[in-house]
């Protein structure tokens, strides 16, 4: 998708290392846009592993949708145990062991190829519950809201992430929080965004996984820049890579003791510190002109 | 490796001296995961491999590793993990029918180009080829490393960044990571779990013999070390917690006491909130060998309860 005059900015909110301050950062961003311009800002929760985005948005969930994959089903009456299923199968979801034809849903991607291949059409694609989509409003109804849950012991997030990201509406300012590290979870929520903001801390563990982020969105083609969040802790080395890659950084939340309190509490930087409030909307502004979306 | 499902600690605990040893050698596995990341996992778990006298180091947050940088790896034997196959066409044979496209549930394939981002490696589009032209061909998802570190052997991996298979890349990890401590009669093998509730945390919970959650008292925090308590007791993996950044939120920490004690589940150690702990990551050396304060104190109170729960 191409930034335009038809759809308001999307941005992704993501991070190689967990526990950076992404949602801190998506959610207090939202609030703080909102409180500028009522109405036009969405959050997309797409860590759909471990959603917070509600813990600090506190929303009034309207809707829930059940999220469904198709899975296999082998009427053993027509089975003649040939076999052809689990040899198509790259996910070892079906085995035919002598008599016995067994299935792994949580191991199943749901692509249908053992129904295809079944000479005698044993095979029934019946759908199953993966996860959920809840869509509600926060901020008294001015932002809306959508965040997903993978249900537990189900391993593949994409499905979804999918649905999470369906509720994208162009007329809005989209903030995407996204999963931590740099694997498919992430890369789903990224895709297709105007850019992506990586919220990293100055540490060595902050600057690998975001070298890893920053690779991830260039092979992604999405543009990205940094936040640098607890600036002060720490080496240098996040801002000497940043200046040698010539990776913008959009903005600098300090170490603070503070802020950690707050956001224990489930409080955002907006809610705890107005004065946040117009620097996370100037990143918001200064992105928009980078990727050329027209202003409304 | 334990079938998944079974924990050998239990049936361990249950055992007499006697059983246990004539038992074959199995190494005990423990993984350190906690839903929530930036909780301080890679921290308690350099430090642990400082503490523990014989184990093998295995990482497997394998999107995001961090251990090697505070253990001083020499890196002996490294090799390519090739993950799932992608369909490479051959442009000469296609006829361009779009059979492919028609099958293709992941939008990855049209007649003129496949995405290898969205493709998940079924092959349903080379099944259905009429022509043949297109062939699955494995890429390379990423690289494993076995390494020696002043604390033992250390298997670590990385994902190519925008790679996929990261789940089977942590099976990998652990396979090795198994084979050298049969190979070196070592006791136990200390895993580094990934964040999250999904394949890469998975990945490394089944089958082990403990899950060691670090949390932190955050509304976050707990919410998602109860998410991935329920994967661990899914896969009836016996579960133990420290809490670091204890005094950041007591109120929290309290709610953590409570749903330790409704379910049974030890907590091991409080830790406090110390900005210093940083320092020693960019000093590239595990806490406990760049301060003896509190937070260490609360490690070593949680590595001698391990040793007890763990048989060590």
């Amino acid at each position: 998708m191409q930034p335009d005059s038809t759809h308001q900015l999307s941005i992704s909110v993501a991070a190689g290392k967990g526990g950076t301050g992404k949602t801190l950062v998506a959610t207090s961003m939202a609030l703080a846009l909102d409180a500028e311009q009522p109405g036009t800002v969405q959050l997309l929760d797409c860590d759909v592993e471990e959603p917070n985005a509600h813990l600090l948005l506190q929303p009034d969930i309207t809707a829930q949708e059940k999220v469904e994959v198709l899975v296999p089903e082998v009427d053993l009456d027509l089975c003649t145990r040939c076999g052809d299923c689990a040899k198509v199968c790259q996910f070892s979801a079906i085995a035919v062991i002598r008599q016995a034809v067994l299935t792994f849903h949580d191991l199943c991607a749901g692509c249908g190829a053992c129904a295809w291949v079944c000479p005698t059409n044993a095979i029934t694609e019946v759908k199953r519950h993966v996860g959920t989509v809840r869509d509600g409003t926060a901020a008294e109804g001015r932002i809306s809201f959508t965040d997903g849950y993978l249900n537990i012991g189900d391993q593949r997030a994409g499905p979804v992430t999918t649905v999470v990201k369906d509720r994208i509406d162009p007329q809005k300012i989209s903030i995407l929080d996204a999963p931590p590290g740099t694997a498919c979870p992430m890369q789903d929520t990224v895709e297709g965004t105007d850019y992506c903001i990586l919220v990293t801390e100055p540490t060595p563990f902050g600057l690998s996984n975001l070298k890893d982020a920053v690779l991830t969105c260039r092979r992604i083609g999405v543009p990205c820049g940094v936040v640098i969040n607890r600036d002060g802790v720490g080496d240098d080395g996040v801002d000497k890579y940043c200046e040698s890659d010539g990776i913008e950084i959009l903005l600098r939340i300090p170490q603070d003791r503070r802020i950690a309190e707050a956001y224990s509490r489930g409080d955002t930087l907006t809610d705890a510190f107005a004065q946040w409030r117009q620097p996370l909307v100037d990143v918001v502004r200064h992105i928009e002109q980078l990727v050329a979306v027209t202003p409304t | 490796m334990l079938v998944q499902g079974t924990s050998r600690l239990s049936e361990a605990s249950i055992s007499t001296d006697a059983q246990v040893a004539d038992m074959s050698f199995s190494p005990i596995q423990m993984t350190v995961v906690s839903g929530k990341g930036g909780t301080g996992k890679t921290t308690v778990v350099g430090s642990l491999a400082a503490l523990a006298e014989k184990k093998v180091l295995a990482d497997c947050d394998v999107d995001a590793a961090n251990l090697y940088q505070i253990v001083s790896p020499t890196v002996l034997e490294s090799g390519d993990f090739l993950g799932m196959q992608i369909p490479v066409r051959d442009e000469d044979l296609c006829i361009r029918c779009g059979k492919c496209e028609e099958v293709c549930r992941f939008d990855a394939i049209t007649v003129e180009a496949v995405n290898e981002l969205s493709c998940e490696g079924c092959g349903f589009c080379a099944l259905v080829c009429p022509v043949d032209a297109l062939q699955m061909q494995s890429i390379s998802c990423g690289e494993w490393h076995r390494a020696d570190t002043r604390f033992g052997p250390l298997v670590y991996a990385r994902l190519i960044p925008g790679a996929e298979s990261s789940g089977r890349l942590v099976t990998m990890v652990r396979q090795k990571a198994e084979d050298v401590a049969l190979q070196q009669q070592l006791p136990l093998i200390l895993i580094d779990g990934a964040p999250g509730i999904g394949c890469v945390a998975t990945a490394a919970i089944t089958g082990t013999d403990l899950c060691l959650v670090v949390t932190e008292p955050s509304l976050s925090g707990i919410h998602d070390m109860e998410r991935v308590g329920d994967l661990i007791a899914h896969f009836g993996v016996p579960m133990a917690v420290i809490i670091n950044k204890a005094d950041i939120n007591q109120e929290n920490s309290a709610r953590i006491r409570s749903y330790c004690e409704q379910r049974g589940i030890e907590l091991l150690a409080e830790l406090p909130y110390d900005e210093s702990v940083t320092e020693a990551m960019a000093e590239g050396v595990p806490l406990i060998e760049h301060q003896d304060g509190p937070v260490v104190a609360g490690i070593r109170q949680a590595w001698s309860r391990l040793e007890q729960l763990l048989n060590l």
